[in-house]
């Protein structure tokens, strides 16, 4: 029997964590690795400003981590949602939780897109 | 505490609640909540690097200021912790990788250690890939 | 063995009663709970069947783990104590016994049979299926209903409305089975908030399924099959009927 059901919003919220999963798996550990310790701690000889500038400022460069970026923090938004409703046993604060997560999210992409394009 | 009543054809089911501490009760429930609370270390990282960029636009003495301040004590502390929270989000990703991606070549099923070792190939690949791109010169 | 008594018609919560058992190198957790109805107590309460760990009936929870009592040896607790509890995460009727209505009624709910638009007359032969067709979905078909995967699932415990992983499971089996056209309808049931969206994917219900069965794995594939329809739906609006992966 075909009734018009309202489209679920679920299966996109899933895509962008799991998207954003394994783009943070892939990507992250080796620029935290090398930006938050090895850099600063001089494990390993600091690259040139010059140079760090240059791949910082190449569009590919400011796309790329743009959209690393966007779907981490949807990973993280879909996430720490689920840890609340289950950890925390609050899941009839759905609303509070909802806006706080995909919001925070949509406010870090908006924060991320101006950063990366003003740089 | 009063008498519990009995109705015959219509006894009292006893719902048991779960504890807010449920998670603690089992190391596998422990390690998932663990898992789970990786993703705020993916979201402080976000915001790192974000920081970082910005610094790198401005200046190289703003740069040079924003590495010297992380390896402030209490920053640094907390970048290491979450650190290891992002490899361990990381490593227990691929490690449930197989067991949600089933492939197909053909009508043969793609085995489990294939979907596995592709994954941690492509973590090692893009990682050497990205520290060349930073470390050139 | 330290074995759960509720006794709704005297008491309110659950009590512990202690009892001594044999313990034979050969005896499982069932034979004990036999025992003590046999010889100790006659008016312990619990399900059991085929004492062979097919028919899925005496699922509990020994010390603190989901076990079928038929398949848990008891030297391997010896010296004990042994805990024996109703299966969690089910309301409590009476001693060991829990109710079992919701999975019942979540079952039927994703229609665990072969959906055909037409079926074949009995004369027009029988539906041929391949060894590789088979396999696809030979894993989920092995499912006893023993529920000892809702025991272990937070989420079910947190959420009763959540279908929970055998009911997700057997979905699939129909779903990857090459004689089956119901997936459409399979999925409009999962597709719910508190059908597969809501498995956070803590991965127990897998490490307990004594039939191997992965309900977790057939969760994950279930969400990626969902999307990639939903996904399909914005281009193809009437989708047509995919099959699953």
């Amino acid at each position: 029997m075909a009734t018009t059901r309202k489209r679920p919003i679920e299966p996109l919220l899933w895509m962008l964590f799991s998207a954003g999963g394994m783009a943070s798996a892939l990507l992250m550990p080796v620029l935290v690795y090398l930006f938050a310790l090895a850099v600063p701690l001089e494990w390993i000889p600091a690259p040139s400003y010059v140079h760090v500038r240059a791949v910082v400022v190449h569009p590919l460069t400011r796309l790329v981590f743009f959209g690393v970026c966007m779907l981490s923090l949807f990973h993280w938004a879909h996430r720490f949602k689920y840890t609340l409703y289950d950890g925390l046993q609050i899941k009839h604060l759905t609303e509070l939780i909802n806006t706080i997560c995909y919001g925070g999210a949509v406010v870090g992409t908006v924060i991320a897109a101006y950063v990366l394009w003003r740089v | 505490m009063t008498q519990p009543t009995y109705t015959e054809h219509h006894p009292r089911w006893l719902r048991q609640r779960i504890s807010t501490y449920w998670w603690l009760g089992k190391w596998a429930y422990t390690k998932f909540i663990l898992r789970e609370l990786s993703s705020l270390s993916v979201a402080w990282f976000v915001g790192y690097l974000l920081v970082m960029v910005r610094r790198i636009g401005e200046s190289e003495a703003s740069y040079r200021a924003f590495l010297e301040r992380a390896t402030h004590p209490v920053l640094l502390t907390l970048d290491v912790i979450a650190f290891l929270f992002i490899v361990f989000h990381a490593l227990t990703w691929f490690a449930v990788a197989p067991q949600a991606i089933v492939a197909h070549v053909g009508k043969k099923r793609v085995a489990p250690a294939v979907i596995a070792v592709s994954h941690y190939a492509a973590w090692i690949v893009v990682s050497a890939l990205v520290a060349w791109l930073l470390l050139r010169r | 063995m330290q074995v759960t008594r509720y006794r709704p018609e005297v008491e309110t919560d659950t009590t512990v009663e202690e009892y001594e058992v044999p313990c034979p190198r050969d005896w499982v957790v069932l034979d004990g709970l036999n025992y003590v109805k046999d010889q100790l107590d006659g008016t312990l309460s619990y399900r059991w069947s085929c004492r062979m760990g097919v028919c899925g009936s005496c699922g509990m929870m020994v010390n603190g783990e989901p076990k079928l009592t038929c398949a848990t040896f008891l030297a391997d607790y010896a010296p004990g104590p042994v805990k024996v509890e109703p299966l969690r995460n089910f309301p409590v009727i009476r001693d060991l016994v829990v109710e079992l209505g919701d999975f019942m009624r979540k079952l039927v709910a994703v229609k665990p049979w072969i959906v055909r638009s037409e079926e074949k007359s009995v004369s027009e032969g029988e539906y041929l299926q391949t060894p590789d067709e088979l396999e696809e979905y030979k894993q989920y078909s092995m499912c006893i209903n023993c529920m000892l995967c809702y025991a272990a699932c937070p989420i079910y415990g947190l959420d009763p409305q959540f279908i929970g992983p055998a009911a997700i499971a057997l979905a699939q089996r129909y779903n990857l089975d090459s004689r089956d056209e119901g997936s459409a309808e399979r999925l409009a049931v999962l597709s719910q908030h508190e059908g597969i969206w809501g498995c956070t994917f803590v991965g127990e219900c897998t490490q307990v399924c004594p039939k191997h069965v992965d309900p977790a794995g057939a969760i994950q594939r279930y969400k990626l099959t969902a999307a990639m329809d939903w996904a399909k739906s914005f281009v193809m609006p009437k989708g047509a009927g995919s099959r699953s992966t």
